[in-house]
């Protein structure tokens, strides 16, 4: 199997399976019980906390756990238009959000906030400049990917964040679920006030996933109940997944420091395969893009979805854009954007690397994939 | 060129005479301990100041421990280079070029502590200044309020170039001072009031009172995560757990209720001056202030503080309350303080303490009761911990994370 779709769901490290089975088993009481179990539950939560704290470089008590991104995201999308809605409705974002962000803005518009969708240059990229142009007296929000999705792009979010430094009142929003442990960004140093990240995407398990709320922040909870996660998420915690993915966090940023320059050239053997690859176009930026999203356009006439089950006949995992949306047949939102035209937006290819994958599986992989174009294009040609 | 030392300015220790190496050997020791996880990294003292070595080591993180240090005055990011004017140049432009710099002022401030080198401070200053400014786009001189002020120090062993100071802890280096009590509650005070003692370079041991069923788990933990907070400042800290349930039942049936709180007080002192002898620290530090509560008016304090007449220290005896929790959320205390566990003050308090004990009456009320033997085990059954500031949660959870 070469799996190439990390971008969708990484594989889980064995050692955060591991964790998850000790505390779901061994730590199974509710960290609100009053009694030891109870408290030993607790103090694995307050342990969590702490650990993703140190290594996002905030404070504890700016973590709110949740189920994962698309929670993260509703909450401080919606969190901060029902928080401050007496200050302003108006909030920008770009128009390739995930949609966990570019839906919850939808629900707003239809309840009388107004949003600004930024659009993206060639290579999919925002500028602060932008962002500055469309902020109005009453923008309470600005919500920025880190890193997209789809194509790979980064985000000038240090710029952003420098510049929304002069708008007290406009708040900042980075989802980076895309970009933690793969693409630095240091929340402190760029001014960001909230920020998504998601278990699953760093080798951790589904069902738990972080908001950072910088200190001062508020918002109004989606969840309202019981009072949990500092009265912003009630629920009962889920405790091992929340464990599991500290660890993730911990063994992913390790995998960072040593193998970030390997991912790196990974990617670029991947880009000097695909370019002699006849009939595909690669979309993603040359320069500025992160390390392990690569996407291309098949050749008009070929199917997408087809495509991914032709190549998973050969053990080999793609995608069609994202896998959120690959299920519809759409063309890629990104791709639109980044002005490459509806025919080659519904043809788009996405492969994702993690620290896993290695530079020996681009020969085998490249050959199915130009054995799938072959095969395609006979049976349609 | 890169930062690749840091370089360190004493304190106020700089001032102690004869005993000053004394001080900075425990100073250069305490930091190599707080700065563990960087194994490249190499220290090497003199008597007015001290450099890290980085050898490729990360310089945020290293100067984010070295904020906690007390007996540092300050720091900065250095670059060295040899003793020639044209190698000088090229580091302090390459110290500035990784600031931002852009629209920014800036000034040259060199020191020749090494008269034997051919430049004066004042052709130096010009000299590099000429050469920033020829070199660098939106940089202008500003010889009054620099934005960037480019030290240039030209020393026997080579020349420093510094560019931006960082305010350290202050104090004196831990353990100069020699060794404490510390009574640790659970509340606001006491963890203030331990960390500004080692501020003033002692060591502590902490002494806690538990009564359980009255407190539960959850509180002992609260003072576990408490002293962790000051193994920060402190390295390994000891704490001591003392069983206190029996103490506090025999004072609540034996003496008036107005006056159980300050008999309680002065058993709470006893037995921490024992724990004391036993651990051969000299001084028993509280986070008492005056005035806040009943135990706390002088009338009180003077009663309780009868039992012994070690050395009491009360780093917060003159600061008000507003004070305290400013320190205390600086020191990321007062989240922790402020969970709502009932600790041994709070379970048994009268509704009605005296605010102005007699002396004469604690001690007949007092001599009814026979507390020595019920102190002398609570002292001996006192359980102890060792925190340290990376292992402080116990070794049970380690492998989960």
């Amino acid at each position: 199997m070469i799996y190439l779709d990390n971008s969708a769901t990484t594989k889980p490290f064995p050692e955060a399976i591991d964790s998850f089975v000790a505390v779901a088993s061994g730590y199974f009481a509710n960290p609100s019980s009053l009694h030891g179990l109870g408290m030993k539950a607790e103090r694995l939560l307050a342990q969590a906390r702490e650990q993703v704290a140190a290594m996002l470089r905030v404070k504890p008590g700016e973590i709110v756990f949740t189920s994962g991104g698309t929670e993260a995201n509703n909450l401080a999308i919606k969190g901060v238009a029902w928080q401050y809605r007496q200050r302003g409705r108006h909030i920008i974002t770009t128009e390739i959000e995930h949609p966990s962000v570019a839906e919850p803005c939808r629900q707003l518009e239809e309840l009388g906030f107004e949003v600004t969708y930024l659009p993206v240059d060639r290579d999919g990229r925002v500028s602060a400049k932008q962002v500055e142009r469309a902020l109005r007296d009453d923008t309470i929000l600005v919500s920025v990917m880190h890193v997209n999705n789809e194509v790979g792009t980064v985000q000038p979010i240090e710029e952003i964040g420098a510049l929304l430094a002069r708008y007290p009142k406009t708040l900042f929003h980075v989802d980076r679920v895309q970009g933690i442990c793969k693409v630095p960004l240091d929340l402190q140093r760029a001014g960001v006030d909230l920020c998504t990240i998601s278990a699953h995407k760093f080798h951790g398990l589904r069902g738990a996933g972080a908001l950072y709320v910088r200190e001062g922040v508020r918002l109004m909870p989606l969840l309202a109940g019981g009072g949990q996660e500092m009265r912003l998420r009630s629920g009962t915690e889920n405790v091992a997944a929340i464990v599991a993915m500290a660890k993730a966090l911990r063994l992913a940023m390790e995998r960072y420091e040593r193998d970030i320059g390997r991912l790196k050239e990974l990617k670029d053997k991947w880009l000097e395969a695909l370019a002699a690859v006849p009939d595909i176009a690669i979309n993603t930026p040359r320069d500025g893009a992160a390390p392990h999203i690569i996407n291309f356009s098949l050749k008009p006439g070929l199917k997408p979805e087809v495509f991914v089950h032709e190549l998973e006949k050969s053990g080999v995992y793609v995608s069609t854009t994202s896998a959120c949306s690959s299920k519809k047949k759409a063309p890629s939102k990104t791709l639109l954007a980044m002005g490459l035209g509806e025919d080659r937006a519904e043809r788009g290819i996405r492969i994702s690397l993690s620290f896993d994958n290695t530079q020996e599986e681009i020969a085998p992989a490249v050959a199915a994939i130009r054995q799938a174009i072959k095969t395609l294009s006979e049976v349609t040609g | 060129m890169k930062y690749d030392r840091i370089l360190i300015r004493y304190g106020e220790m700089t001032t102690k005479g004869k005993n000053r190496n004394v001080f900075v050997r425990r100073l250069k020791q305490n930091i190599a301990r707080k700065l563990r996880a960087f194994p490249r990294i190499q220290i090497e003292y003199m008597r007015d100041r001290m450099y890290i070595l980085l050898n490729g080591e990360p310089h945020e993180p290293i100067i984010d421990k070295l904020k906690t240090v007390f007996g540092i005055h300050s720091f900065s990011l250095a670059m060295k280079c040899e003793n020639d004017l044209a190698a000088i140049k090229e580091t302090a432009l390459a110290a500035v070029r990784q600031l931002p710099h852009n629209g920014k002022t800036f000034k040259v401030s060199a020191r020749r502590v090494n008269k034997q080198f051919p430049y004066r401070s004042d052709e130096l200053n010009h000299e590099i200044g000429a050469h920033i400014l020829r070199q660098t786009d939106g940089l202008t001189v500003n010889v009054r309020e620099p934005d960037i002020d480019v030290r240039v120090e030209v020393r026997q062993d080579g020349t420093y170039v510094t560019c931006r100071d960082i305010f350290g802890a202050g104090g004196l280096p831990v353990g100069t001072s020699g060794k404490a009590m510390l009574m640790l509650s659970g509340g606001i005070d006491s963890p203030v009031a331990g960390y500004l003692a080692m501020k003033r370079g002692l060591e502590i041991e902490a002494v806690h009172f538990f009564s359980p069923p009255y407190t539960s788990e959850r509180a002992k933990q609260k003072v576990i995560d408490l002293v962790r907070k000051l193994t920060v400042y402190g390295g390994t800290i000891k704490l001591h757990i003392v069983p206190f349930t029996e103490v506090q039942q025999a004072i609540y049936q034996g003496v008036p209720n107005e006056y159980s709180l300050i008999s309680t007080r002065r058993a709470m002192l006893a037995i921490t001056d024992a724990l004391r002898r036993r651990h051969r620290a000299l001084a028993i530090v509280t986070g008492e202030s005056l005035g806040q509560v009943a135990s706390q008016t002088l009338e009180s304090m003077y009663v309780i503080n009868e039992v012994t007449n070690t050395p009491i220290l009360r780093p917060l005896v003159s600061m008000d309350k507003l004070e305290i929790i400013e320190l205390a959320k600086q020191i990321g205390t007062h989240d922790i303080s402020i969970l709502p566990y009932e600790d041994c003050c709070t379970i048994f308090t009268p509704r009605a303490p005296k605010t102005k004990p007699k002396k004469e009456k604690v001690f007949h009320y007092e001599s009814q009761l026979d507390l020595a033997p019920l102190l002398e085990k609570a002292v001996n059954d006192t359980e102890t911990l060792v925190i340290d500031e990376e292992t402080g949660q116990g070794d049970e959870f380690a492998e989960l994370f």
